[in-house]
């Protein structure tokens, strides 16, 4: 504090003996948002989990960058007749971290382990899988109950997740410790709270398009102390950058952005029916809902609330999606429309608690919407709430709107059927409409692309029209990394692939 | 003594026990269901059954609290939620990064905070000691969170001379440990080293007035010799106690900075075990910093026993 010339003589020479040399090319140092919860892909329950799964542990089916599903452990795949038998040719000569050999035999103990694994994570994404025929030793056939279209999907995220049976056999319940399944990394240490470590596997099927020897990630919550860290050479890529911090990623020669808009959604959950809290005008009106909607702004809302940089929507899937509603564009802002819907609807002013996760962005997202909301003849209180507290409440009922979102699932029965049906496990509102069900479920039973976009047009016409959620952007994951870094691919579900990635000079 | 010793031990059992009773039922206030916030996502009522029975959240609260104090009693202070590690080996894995967080912290705050004391009371109404005193005040004021992400935007963004966070254990690699620790344990340092100066600074500046200062000088000694071997001396009594007094303060005070730096230490261990709902390891961080608190003071009143023979009487 008292800072004299000779201080400064002994901190650089400190510092000039401190400072190491960076670390080798070869090695890889990703900022994560959070520490991953448990490295067991039947267990796993965080987003961020994901990111490091997708160095660690190959897929039966990947995604590509628009969202079509591409070979990995599973080379081919057919539909019966019926729709209700998948089978799958597999990929000869993949081997798990422990030397086992990756076959049909493997591919059945997985899908059974995440059907019947204590706590499994994984049972209700394929919960419509009754059985697993080893067809000969590179092929398999899941059995399912009824069609499901939507389980390639849940085989392209962490169900599909292929772990050595013999590891898994061994470990127990304490797998996620260490973890081997059969991707292009294995894991060699992790420090919770601090690192975890990834090594090159050799004798992965696709070693040679893997250049980076080790991969290291970091959790770093804070984004700005993320940013710093890349900026300072300590890291190579951050996720989630904070659009707040974009300009600087983008005027910093050393440093480049990538981005892709996120598969899940940001809006508002009403309570339509859950307990006494959605005994509201807004939770039983729906001309007081529509006037809700038309008051917001949702362009401003993302100026406001994250400079612009995210996607405004007003489905669960993003305008780019295949799935998007085409005949249901973003509606404008119409303050006439929604004053003339609040004197027809005749509450007087209306009051609504609005609750929202104490983040800063969410907070500013839920001051414009108090604004905007005002002018048309809403009394908007905020609650901040911690979120998980929130999402207690959420489940409870003990709320009439909560600012809330959704990472997103490829297929987008993963962000439609479980919110909106009227039995879904996450239909806090409690939303019910037999019709829409009918459509949701159709569009399950069909594996033809088109007809499963007519059916989620329909059930979109009503559930939209309902308002049970206002959807109002979302999210664009935005990459920031060293301009040293070659071969990144950005793809809509957030992950780092690190296929053909590399550091130059 | 042995008998003085047992009875101490005795009094403290109740104590930990009702330390423990007390955040068991805390964290039970605490909104929000532990079985969502371990689910995050995965919320389906199916998984959240099968997360309450593994964690046997559906047992009655004296039920869970019985099961726990069992384990501990055998000394099995339970599993993380969220990393299935055990808390006996979270807690010994962040503990020594915290304590040397917290040692390099008190180095630093000693040797800012005694010299400008000392330069201050000696140059007291001169610049010298109004510039101490502004830096000493500005120590105290300045948050933590602030001059920490001040300092990683200058020292390793525009400067590039340190890595912005993180760890290495000194085991593995001691020059990148003390990379990584020097502007977490500067930034702790400094509000202490305010309060160091201070005190150095009165308890100098009565010790200047004391006659045994004013015999040195008339025995002609140098100002040299008078400040640092007579006046320093018995101005360091006060100043050591105080020393000490703030190493308490210097654990909580790690709590901000692991976060900011993201040092994984004691600190963020509970920060984020309480924001994950992880009630095995809150339970076992507050029960064994409880225990260390009570050794703690403990030994020091068996030290006050051993040093003082009026309290044997």
């Amino acid at each position: 504090m008292t800072f004299k010339p000779w201080h400064a003589g002994l901190l650089a020479a400190g510092l000039l003996t401190l400072v190491a040399s960076g670390a080798t090319a070869q090695t890889l140092r990703v900022g994560l948002q959070e520490d991953p919860d448990l490295l067991d892909p039947d267990l796993a329950r965080s987003f961020v989990g994901r990111i490091v799964f997708a160095g660690l542990c190959d897929k039966l089916v990947d995604l590509g960058p628009d969202l079509e599903f591409v070979p990995q452990l599973a080379m081919e795949w057919s539909w019966s007749a019926d729709n209700k038998a998948l089978t799958m040719k597999l990929r000869q000569g993949a081997t798990f971290h422990d030397g086992e050999p990756f076959n049909a035999e493997a591919v059945k103990f997985n899908i059974e382990r995440s059907l019947n694994l204590p706590g499994s994570t994984r049972r209700s994404e394929i919960a419509a899988v009754t059985s697993v025929d080893v067809v000969d030793p590179y092929t398999v056939r899941l059995n399912l109950s009824q069609p499901f279209a939507p389980l390639l999907a849940a085989l392209s995220d962490r169900a599909g997740m292929m772990i050595s049976p013999k590891a898994a056999r061994e470990a127990g319940q304490d797998f996620s410790r260490n973890p081997v399944c059969s991707g292009p990394y294995k894991l060699t240490e992790r420090v919770a709270q601090d690192r975890i470590v990834l090594e090159k596997f050799p004798q992965h099927w696709n070693a040679a398009a893997y250049p980076i020897q080790k991969v290291i990630y970091l959790p770093i919550p804070d984004t700005t102390v993320r940013l710093a860290n890349l900026q300072s050479g300590g890291l190579d890529i951050i996720e989630r950058t904070a659009p707040a911090d974009l300009p600087t990623v983008r005027s910093d020669s050393s440093l480049k952005l990538e981005q892709a808009t996120s598969l899940g959604y940001q809006g508002i959950t009403l309570n339509l029916a859950n307990g006494p809290k959605s005994e509201t005008p807004l939770g039983k009106d729906p001309k007081v809902r529509e006037a809700f909607e038309l008051a917001l702004d949702r362009t401003i809302i993302n100026q406001v609330g994250f400079e612009g940089e995210h996607t405004v929507g007003n489905q669960p899937v993003a305008p780019s999606n295949p799935y998007y509603d085409k005949n249901a564009p973003v509606p404008e802002r119409d303050l006439e429309r929604a004053k003339k819907l609040m004197a027809e609807a005749g509450h007087g002013r209306v009051k609504v608690e609005l609750m929202a996760p104490n983040s800063p962005d969410n907070l500013r997202v839920a001051e414009v919407i108090q604004a905007l909301a005002g002018e048309a003849g809403f009394d908007v209180s905020v609650n901040a709430t911690e979120f998980a507290s929130g999402l207690d409440r959420q489940t409870r009922g003990d709320f009439e709107a909560f600012l809330i979102g959704w990472s997103g699932r490829a297929d987008p029965d993963g962000n439609i059927h479980n919110f909106i049906s009227c039995k879904g496990g996450l239909n806090d509102g409690k939303y019910c409409d037999a019709e829409v069900d009918q459509h949701l479920n159709a569009a399950r039973t069909t594996t033809d692309t088109a007809a499963r976009k007519a059916e989620y047009a329909k059930a979109a016409d009503l559930y939209l029209a309902a308002r049970q959620r206002i959807y109002l952007y979302h999210q664009n994951w935005f990459w920031a990394m060293t301009s040293k870094l070659k071969g990144f691919k950005p793809h809509p579900d957030g992950m780092i692939r690190l296929e053909n990635v590399s550091l130059g000079k | 003594m042995l008998a003085y010793m047992a009875r101490r031990l005795a009094v403290s059992i109740p104590t930990l026990l009702l330390i423990s009773m007390m955040v068991f039922s805390l964290q039970l206030l605490l909104p929000g269901d532990p079985a969502l916030a371990i689910a995050g996502e995965e919320r389906s009522p199916e998984v959240l059954a099968a997360i309450r029975e593994m964690y046997h959240l559906n047992d009655p609260v004296p039920v869970q609290y019985w099961h726990w104090l069992t384990g501990v009693l055998s000394g099995d202070m339970g599993q993380s939620i969220r990393s299935r590690m055990p808390v006996t080996e979270l807690i010994m894995t962040k503990l020594p990064v915290t304590l040397q967080l917290a040692t390099m912290a008190m180095i630093i705050a000693l040797a800012i905070g005694i010299p400008a004391g000392i330069v201050s009371a000696v140059r007291k109404g001169t610049a010298w000691d109004v510039g101490a005193n502004v830096v000493a005040l500005s120590g105290i004021s300045i948050p933590n969170f602030w001059l920490g992400i001040m300092l990683i935007m200058l020292v390793s963004v525009q400067w590039g001379l340190l890595p912005a966070s993180g760890y290495a254990s000194p085991l593995e690699d001691l020059s990148r440990n003390l990379q990584t620790m020097i502007m977490p344990a500067f930034v702790l340092g400094t509000g202490i080293a305010a309060i160091m100066m201070r005190h150095t600074r009165s308890a100098m500046l009565s010790s200047l007035r004391a006659d045994y200062v004013r015999t040195a000088r008339a025995k002609g000694l140098s100002e040299r010799v008078v400040v640092l071997r007579h006046a320093l001396r018995n101005a360091l009594i006060p100043v050591v106690t105080l020393g000490t007094l703030q190493l308490g303060e210097l654990l909580s005070g790690a709590v901000l900075t692991e976060q900011i730096f993201t040092i994984p230490g004691f600190g963020k261990l509970v920060v984020d075990a309480v924001f994950n709902r992880d009630y095995a390891v809150v339970q076992g961080v507050v029960l064994f910093t409880g225990t260390a608190f009570i050794l703690m003071n403990l030994l020091a009143d068996m030290l006050y026993f051993l040093l003082n023979p009026r309290l044997r009487a």
